[in-house]
């Protein structure tokens, strides 16, 4: 806010209330990318109309947005499903990964003989092995939520493992010239040390998981739940069912960008006396 | 006179032929030795490379000697805690948490050495208030200044009441006139305690204006060249360092220090 000039007229000290509307960098953060959503739309909307494409090809914006609303059990029921997978699978993966970050910091060891499978299970495709889990295990919510787990684990291990050790050289002497246990420089150091690189997995990852969780159904097609938001797709996709088919994939996107927000503003709130990465260019 | 005079008769620092070479042959300290009496402020002088603060992390045991002993009030270094004996380290940085308020910086040793809380309070309280820092105790350490960060590691370093007080550099990276500050508190802080110093600068005139005695070394390899007394009373004003005396003893140490640097380019030619 500070970065804007207050209208000339008015005196300095009443800068916040003067300044207009659409001049905070605030409001402006919302206003111009949803002005940009408008247009496009608009020209979406107005070039289906003009064109006359059919709706099997593209639907128009208005189109989708009937059926969302018309669909709306359905879909939201089948978001409900992907969206439930995907958070058993975030959680999971931000367990189990910072679990394995500890084990790897507190031995080189362990670190260098178990890092190249972590590795492993980011290059391997979770499309390829995904037809191999939902074999392996019987219930398939079981089998999605491990598919989208080891999509999004790595991150976390690689992030915190990273932050774990990034600490402050002159703290650490500081730390062992005190005799400060391995609890201690664990729960004292390492951890507040690991929180930004913590929170940067955590935003990568919680996009895999939904990734993770749609490919998953995908590749369990009819086969699997059979209620998710792939599913819907898939199903759309065989009817010729275009606008459900757009409609689902906006439930996606939108679910994907809200989980990242929601990743910022935990960020923001855990960091954000502190950390420069948090702190408001001013 | 000093105070060094009053209390020489203890040992604080024992350097005994104490050399450091590292395992790639680098000779960072041939053998030196070095008495530092108890209430002694003492500063290390040198170029970079001379290895004063090689020294200074050996008397405080964050690195092992490749030879020699190193006694703090006769004991090894790490048996210095049973004498009832402290020590504690000010690093060239603040390196303060950057999570943590100002007081719980301060309060670090303290809760690593599990000191009930309540204590544990009270003489932060105090730490904080010698420094000039008491209201200044919830803020992070990223509102406050470099000088001031440098109080906060000063306050951290005296809370847990040392008896020998180790600094390395701790003003290097501060403006002259905030580092000249923070020297006369040093040495007020230090005047009012029975607190043994042993300061790294390369800086000659914070050397002078600060101790009873200065240590001066020379680099590559690194050594003691000269032991240097500044036979001036304390407490010392800001008058002392524009006097006849101060300059005569930098000049004096500033000649120590340019005989080392020739005989050093002498040792390369040979």
């Amino acid at each position: 806010m500070s970065s804007v000039l207050p209208a000339p007229s008015k005196p300095a000290s009443s800068a916040p209330a003067s300044v207009p509307l659409l001049a905070r960098p605030e409001v402006q953060r919302v206003f111009y990318p949803a002005l940009v959503a408008i247009v496009l739309l608009g020209l979406w909307q107005g070039l289906v109309v003009y064109f006359k494409v059919p709706v099997f090809l593209v639907p128009s914006p208005l189109r989708v947005a009937q059926v969302l609303v018309s669909d709306a059990p359905l879909l939201f029921g089948a978001l409900y499903t992907t969206l439930k997978i995907t958070l058993f699978a975030f959680v999971t993966a931000t367990v189990l990964g910072v679990l394995v970050a500890f084990a790897f910091v507190q031995s080189r060891a362990v670190e260098t003989a178990f890092f190249p499978y972590a590795v492993l299970l980011q290059v391997t495709p979770v499309v390829a092995i995904a037809p191999l889990i939902i074999i392996w295990v019987k219930n398939p919510t079981a089998s999605l939520v491990i598919c989208a787990t080891l999509v999004a684990l790595f991150p976390i291990i690689a992030n915190t493992t990273l932050g774990l050790r990034s600490i402050n050289p002159g703290l650490q002497a500081y730390f062992r010239m005190n005799r400060a246990s391995r609890l201690q420089t664990l729960v004292r150091l390492r951890i507040p040390s690991a929180l930004p690189y913590f929170f940067g997995g955590l935003r990568i990852s919680s996009g895999l998981a939904l990734i993770g969780a749609v490919v998953a159904e995908f590749v369990a097609g009819t086969g699997g739940t059979g209620t998710g938001l792939a599913y819907q797709i898939l199903q759309a996709g065989y009817q010729l069912n275009i606008p459900r088919m757009f409609a689902a994939l906006v439930l996606i996107t939108v679910t994907g960008v809200l989980l990242f927000a929601l990743m910022a503003v935990l960020s923001k709130w855990a960091l954000g006396s502190w950390h420069e990465s948090e702190q408001s260019n001013d | 006179m000093s105070p060094a005079h009053a209390l020489a008769a203890t040992p604080a620092v024992e350097v005994l032929s104490v050399e450091k070479t590292y395992p790639n042959g680098t000779q960072a300290l041939l053998p030196v030795n070095l008495t530092v009496a108890e209430g002694e402020f003492i500063t290390l002088l040198g170029p970079s490379g001379c290895g004063k603060s090689t020294l200074l992390k050996m008397v405080a045991g964050l690195l092992a000697p490749s030879d020699g002993r190193l006694l703090l009030w006769r004991k090894p270094v790490d048996e210095v805690e049973s004498s009832g004996h402290r020590l504690s380290f000010v690093f060239q940085e603040a390196t303060l948490m950057p999570w943590a308020r100002v007081q719980a910086n301060v309060r670090l040793p303290l809760d690593l050495a599990g000191v009930p809380r309540a204590e544990a309070d009270a003489r932060v309280r105090d730490a904080l208030a010698m420094v000039g820092l008491a209201k200044f105790a919830d803020n992070l350490p990223r509102e406050l200044s470099g000088g001031m960060q440098m109080r906060v590691s000063i306050a951290r370093g005296l809370v847990t009441q040392p008896t020998l007080l180790l600094m390395d550099e701790p003003f290097g990276a501060l403006d002259e006139i905030t580092r000249n500050r923070l020297d006369s508190d040093l040495l007020q802080l230090w005047q009012g305690k029975k607190l043994t110093v042993i300061f790294v600068t390369h800086s000659i005139h914070e050397a002078v204006y600060l101790s009873n005695r200065v240590v001066v070394m020379a680099a590559r390899p690194g050594r003691i060249v000269e032991q240097v007394a500044i036979d001036e009373p304390y407490p010392r004003t800001a008058d002392f360092r524009v006097s006849t005396a101060f300059s005569h003893y930098a000049r004096q140490l500033q000649d120590c220090l340019l005989r080392a640097s020739g005989s050093d380019v002498e040792g390369a030619l040979a």
